[in-house]
């Protein structure tokens, strides 16, 4: 078991025809025969899309139609920006059950809406401004390098793309490995929460820890632990290291990620840090540590 | 993007919301003749800079004894005098550190009389993933201290994107801040106003502090602080004109050209780091071995080599710098990329100062291949610990 994806996922890519859904798309089919199925464009359906390798794929002029003819279950949106929620919304109409945007730099306003549609439908977002997500040996939607990852039993979630790598790296490196690998993105408003990953690696047998990477701004982590202190009143916990990014980042200042910041006193490190200690996560000082932290965790 | 408090009534004013009427000044030539504009027989001369606490605020050249950062004036004289005074000058206030920020620009405004002072603000509630009045009785004051010592004073109301304000919403919001008559009829006039100006020129924060209840019953927006979405600003050539650079370090508009996401901070390790977690856990890291950083710099993923060359650039160019830490995990990214970037720049603009480099990821060898074959006195650093350590080190020698 895995959460979200497996190798039976099959995946749209809507933007498959720019230069960053093309290069992605040439290393998701690289990597174990991940099935992505098409891509869409609303003027070049019906034409084909070939990669670097000759690779081949269909294109249709619209998600539904995609859907219909491939059975397809997921889609990954590299739309840019001032495009990028009525992609979602379309995918969010053909019912896709899973929509996975990488754009970066959405606006708010648009994402509002977006969530206010969301809400309505059986769809789940992950993202935007997110890597994607991998289980490995198995499917790889997204900007994540496959080379680092390596099956096995961490269930990995975090808001920031390059410090999943680092947890990737770390715990392959220590010979854990990984169930999958979520990264839910850098905005403020988005799709799927702390909450909603962890509740999917509480109930899958294959994961037997998990790191979770936050950084300052808003209060998902600290929603996140008290989540997690509920249901290990229930009887559910598993071994859980963690890391929060933006200590030093000075107040009212927005550090790279939209939703990275301090705002109005709240959104600090400390805080969270404290909210996930009390729920028994091992937080590392250092990003360096997390497959040591982690390791620790599972002595006990 | 932030802008100033007479740009953002301004543009409160174009939507119908009731503000004072005032005069923006650039010089204290121009004082007297905005004065004489307004009815009087009270003005307030107000610092116009991009940072809160100006009442508060003292200026650097004036002592501590001197008036504040906004100012009553009960004259077209005392304007003058106050604008003489307070124009080119540096104000310190909670919000601005030490440094303080020079005022270049005035506002004199018409005076009001005041019955309460009030707390209004819109913003976007991530937790709801709305836009979300917050407001309170206890406006005029600091409101994170209202919140700190009487949190059951702020009440928040989440607005439905789909529907907009209800009428359930302006009860809410009406009967919290007690208003009452023509006040509330205001209330209901103004909050839709607020609402859809948010909305519509995709602010992020809209902040009304105070919004006042006058003597006569009305109400009115006292002061106005307005901050916008930067990643909505291509749809909003008007707004993008209102920028203020003078505002903003000159590292960072130089950054902002390049589309680097830079933050310039106060310390002497720069960074260069590819992702805006890693670039954060990389200025916590330099802390927690016992240096401070001097920039937050995200490079982002796709970045080619003259964008890693001109971040390079930025960062050398602080005269703060001391010693420069390059953290890169390549996904997107290629560390060959970078390694060219890095080479390019220190080949054009020379290296003063010590440099660790740690890459890891997508094309790892071929980047360490370069930085090894470039000749330049480039530490490698095998993991980000092991990075921060020798960075560390290699400026306490």
């Amino acid at each position: 078991m895995s959460i979200l994806i497996d190798k039976n996922t099959k995946v749209l890519v809507q933007g498959l025809t720019g230069k960053t859904g093309t290069f992605h798309t040439e290393q998701a089919l690289a990597y174990h025969g991940t099935q992505m199925v098409g891509g869409i464009h609303p003027k070049k359906g019906g034409e084909n899309w070939t990669g670097a390798k000759g690779e081949t794929l269909p294109i249709f002029a619209s998600v539904a139609e995609g859907r219909e003819q491939t059975g397809a279950t997921a889609s990954v949106v590299y739309v840019p920006p001032a495009g990028a929620a009525a992609a979602i919304i379309e995918a969010i109409e053909a019912e896709m059950e899973l929509i996975v945007c990488i754009t970066e730099g959405i606006p708010v306003m648009d994402m509002v809406k977006v969530k206010a549609r969301l809400e309505k439908s059986k769809s789940r977002l992950i993202g935007p401004n997110c890597p994607g997500l991998v289980t490995p040996d198995e499917c790889k939607i997204g900007i994540m390098p496959g080379s680092i990852f390596r099956k096995g039993s961490v269930g990995v979630v975090s808001r920031s793309g390059t410090l999943t790598y680092e947890a990737v790296f770390q715990t392959s490196n220590a010979g854990l490995g990984q169930s999958t690998a979520v990264g839910i993105g850098g905005d403020p408003v988005k799709g799927t929460e702390f909450i909603d990953v962890l509740e999917m690696f509480l109930a899958d047998d294959e994961t037997k820890s998990i790191i979770m990477i936050g950084e300052i701004g808003g209060s998902a982590e600290e929603d996140a632990a008290q989540f997690l202190r509920d249901e290990a009143k229930r009887g559910r916990s598993k071994p859980m290291a963690g890391f929060i990014a933006g200590r030093t980042a000075p107040a009212g200042r927005t550090m790279g990620h939209a939703g990275a910041v301090i705002s109005g006193g709240k959104g600090g490190a400390e805080d969270k840090i404290a909210a996930m200690e009390a729920a028994g996560i091992r937080v590392s000082p250092s990003p360096a540590r997390l497959g040591t932290t982690l390791v620790e965790a599972l002595k006990g | 993007m932030n802008i100033h408090e007479y740009q953002a009534k301004a543009l409160l004013k174009k939507y119908g919301a009731p503000v004072a009427e005032g005069v923006p000044i650039f010089s204290a030539d121009e004082a007297e003749a905005a004065a004489k504009q307004l009815p009087g027989p009270l003005y307030v001369v107000k610092s116009q800079i991009h940072a809160g606490g100006r009442g508060k605020g003292k200026f650097t050249e004036l002592g501590p004894d001197s008036k504040g950062g906004v100012r009553l004036a009960k004259s077209i004289e005392e304007v003058v005098s106050h604008a003489k005074e307070m124009l080119g000058n540096t104000l310190v206030t909670k919000q601005t550190g030490d440094a303080g920020k020079q005022v270049n620009r005035l506002y004199i405004e018409d005076g009001a009389d005041i019955d309460r002072e009030l707390y209004l603000s819109i913003l976007i509630d991530r937790t709801v993933g709305r836009p979300a009045f917050v407001v309170s009785t206890e406006g005029g004051m600091d409101i994170e201290a209202v919140a700190h010592d009487t949190p059951e004073k702020i009440i928040t109301v989440a607005v439905d994107p789909e529907t907009g304000l209800t009428q359930s919403d302006l009860d809410t919001l009406t009967s919290t801040l007690k208003l009452e008559g023509e006040a509330k009829a205001d209330g209901e006039k103004l909050f839709p106003i607020l609402y859809k100006a948010f909305v519509e020129t995709d602010m992020a924060l809209l902040e009304v502090n105070p919004l006042i209840v006058m003597t006569d019953g009305h109400l009115r927006v006292l002061d106005a602080k307005v901050s916008f979405d930067g990643n909505a600003m291509f749809r909003h050539d008007d707004i993008k004109e209102l920028r203020d650079e003078t505002e903003e370090d000159a590292k960072e508009i130089e950054a902002s050209k390049w589309d680097l996401a830079y933050v310039a901070l106060d310390g002497n390790i720069g960074c260069m780091v590819n992702g805006a977690g890693l670039a954060m856990a990389t200025m916590d890291i330099i802390k927690l071995y016992g240096k401070e950083p001097a920039n937050f710099c995200d490079v982002g993923g796709g970045a080619g080599k003259e964008k890693v060359a001109a971040a390079f650039k930025i960062i050398t160019a602080d005269p703060k710098v001391e010693g420069i830490l390059v953290n890169i995990f390549g996904g997107i990214m290629k560390c060959d990329v970078i390694a060219e970037g890095v080479v390019a720049a220190v080949q054009e603009v020379g290296l003063k100062v010590p440099l660790v480099v740690r890459l890891e990821g997508t094309n790892v060898d071929l980047g360490k291949k370069i930085l090894n074959e470039s000749g330049l006195a480039i530490t490698a650093a095998d993991d980000l610990d092991d990075a921060a350590k020798k960075i560390v080190a290699a400026i306490q020698a």
